[in-house]
């Protein structure tokens, strides 16, 4: 079964459409990463996927089953979020420990404090940040904190909007290989944006490429690392990459 | 006349915390001319709160210290907050990493963009708007004249980076903190608004900490580079020398980097036991 079908999606702001005609599927399991110009849409696609817009025509499926966008039923167990901007996602005035096991209380699960501390070492924080609330923390420490706070649940789907730009690339290994090691052990099921094609090609089976609010290419990971796109948009974000090589 | 812009010697950023106080800055210390710095250095290493010290932004009950801290001859550590806010925007500007945190959330674009060309020259109606449409163009920004009028909630990621930089060359300060400017930018947009701000600093002299945990970036668009860890500067080198760093921690760092036609199963990451001794 397929974790995301998208056909023919378009989505609007105030009547304003931004995102025209979307289509693509994600297979359970696998890793989908959507790649492209800023503003071309591509949060707007999670945020229409996770219920946070439902200014949408077209059809979005969740396994198997059509979302209503006005009928939107609870979908924290089975998918997670994780936002662009990790400054607003978190709540100024509730420490990490609170964030963490909000969503526990919320779907009555009992918990010591176990997980908590489980994941906070899974993204590589120790125990002297769990009473910290986000100002006391860099950038890169709140972006964890946020992708701890997603896989509280243990979701099978997780939707993740540039979770690792805001780290430095130490950090980043360590986020991109327990996400790899995530999907292996408990076949999570990803779509990723990101503007960082080499992250695509270490965590991605597939990516799309959008430009102007359009799906303008979906190819493999394969195609990535040869450089072998069909567009030309696709293949000049490649080249840009290519350039970009400590001197 | 070879005037430092910015002298700092044995800066220091103190938070106390429920274990006691923490020194997130632990007495580093570098000049800068009218140049181009760039501060890498892992999440949490400082990086941010050396660039927030500069412009004496540390929020209370944090605490900053230095033996020698020098603007352009101005003595920043005898500064009132009242002549620091005179300095800032005006000759010291910083584009934040939270870039929508640093808006006016009740603004529209087009209007704090205005605001910031008029507290620097006196501009008619249609010579503001035209202006403000044309800085949107310089970082690239499809459609201006609709991004225009949107408010911060309402654009992109990189839209609001863009936005925020446009805004911090507005008044063409003498140094420039740019704190992971372009951190939601591909690479060919970044490079576009890199360039600009480059172009900016060479035909100005303006001096740039250029705030980054990206080496490819860093070894393109700085001329010196300092690698900080756990609040110290554990290397300095020029960026064209960054391939041949020595520090475990730099090291580490150009490996951590996944490549194009990626193909190792895991990623190496560090180890911090190594020198984290201190
Ligand atoms: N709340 C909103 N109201 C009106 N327009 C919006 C809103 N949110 C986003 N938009 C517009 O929708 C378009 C797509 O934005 P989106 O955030 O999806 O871009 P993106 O592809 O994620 O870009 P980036 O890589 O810069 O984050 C942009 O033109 C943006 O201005
Ligand atoms: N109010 C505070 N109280 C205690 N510690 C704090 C406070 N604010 C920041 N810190 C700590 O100071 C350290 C340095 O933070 P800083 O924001 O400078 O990191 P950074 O190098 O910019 O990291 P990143 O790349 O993640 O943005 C971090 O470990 C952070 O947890
Ligand atoms: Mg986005
Ligand atoms: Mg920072």
């Amino acid at each position: 079964m397929s974790a995301i079908e998208l056909n023919n999606l378009n989505i609007a702001y105030s009547s304003v459409q931004v995102v025209h005609g979307a289509s693509l599927t994600v297979e359970e399991g696998e890793s989908f990463a959507l790649v492209g110009e800023s503003g071309s849409g591509k949060s707007t696609i999670l945020k229409a996927i996770c219920g946070l817009n439902d200014e949408w025509t077209g059809e979005i499926k969740l396994y198997g089953e059509k979302v209503d966008p006005r009928k939107r039923a609870d979908i924290s167990r089975i998918s997670q979020m994780v936002f662009q901007d990790p400054y607003g996602s978190l709540h100024p005035r509730k420490t990490v420990d609170t964030t963490l096991s909000e969503p526990l209380t919320i779907h009555g699960i009992k918990d010591n404090g176990d997980r908590v501390v489980e994941m906070l070492n899974a993204v590589g924080l120790d125990q002297r940040y769990r009473f910290r609330f986000p100002h006391q923390m860099s950038g890169g420490q709140r972006q964890r904190v946020a992708i701890a706070r997603a896989l509280m649940l243990k979701p099978k789907l997780m939707l993740l909007d540039e979770p690792t730009s805001a780290l430095d690339v130490s950090v980043q290994a360590e986020i991109l290989n327990l996400l790899k090691q995530l999907r292996k052990d408990q076949n999570l099921t990803f779509l990723l944006v990101t503007h960082d094609l080499p992250v695509v090609s270490f965590l991605c089976d597939r990516l799309a490429v959008m430009k102007k609010g359009k799906i303008v290419e979906i190819a493999t990971r394969d195609q990535l690392a040869k450089g072998t796109f069909n567009e030309p948009y696709s293949q000049e974000l490649y080249q840009a990459s290519k350039h970009e090589h400590v001197a | 006349m070879s005037q430092k812009l910015l002298e700092v010697e044995d800066l220091r950023v103190t938070f106390p915390t429920h274990q006691g106080d923490v020194e997130v800055v632990k007495g580093i210390s570098f000049d800068l001319g009218r140049e181009r710095l760039a501060i890498v250095g892992e999440s949490g290493s400082g990086k941010s709160m050396t660039g927030r010290a500069i412009l004496k932004l540390i929020r209370s009950p944090g605490r900053v210290t230095a033996k020698k801290f020098v603007f352009d001859g101005i003595d920043l550590n005898k500064q009132s907050e009242r002549q620091m806010r005179k300095l800032r925007g005006a000759r010291i500007s910083m584009v934040m990493q939270d870039p929508k945190f640093s808006l006016n959330p009740v603004l529209s674009i087009e209007d704090q963009i205005a605001e910031a060309l008029r507290t620097h020259q006196t501009l008619t109606r249609k010579e503001l708007d035209e202006k403000v449409l044309h800085m949107l163009e310089q970082v690239r920004i499809n459609d201006p004249a609709r991004v225009a009028k949107l408010y911060p909630h309402e654009v992109s990621g990189g839209m609001g980076q863009r936005i925020m930089i446009a805004m911090m060359l507005i008044p063409e300060p003498d140094l420039l903190i740019a704190d992971e400017p372009t951190s939601a930018l591909d690479v060919s947009v970044q490079a576009q608004v890199l360039d600009l701000i480059d172009n900016l600093i060479r035909e100005k002299g303006m001096g740039l900490i250029l705030i980054s945990h990206d080496l490819n970036l860093v070894a393109n668009y700085a001329d010196r580079v300092l690698v900080m860890n756990a609040g110290e500067i554990v290397e300095q080198r020029d960026a064209a020398d960054l391939q041949n760093a020595t520090h475990p921690y730099t090291q580490g760092l150009l490996n951590a980097m996944p490549r194009l036609d990626e193909t190792r199963d895991e990623l190496p990451t560090l180890d911090r036991t190594q020198w984290a001794a201190t």
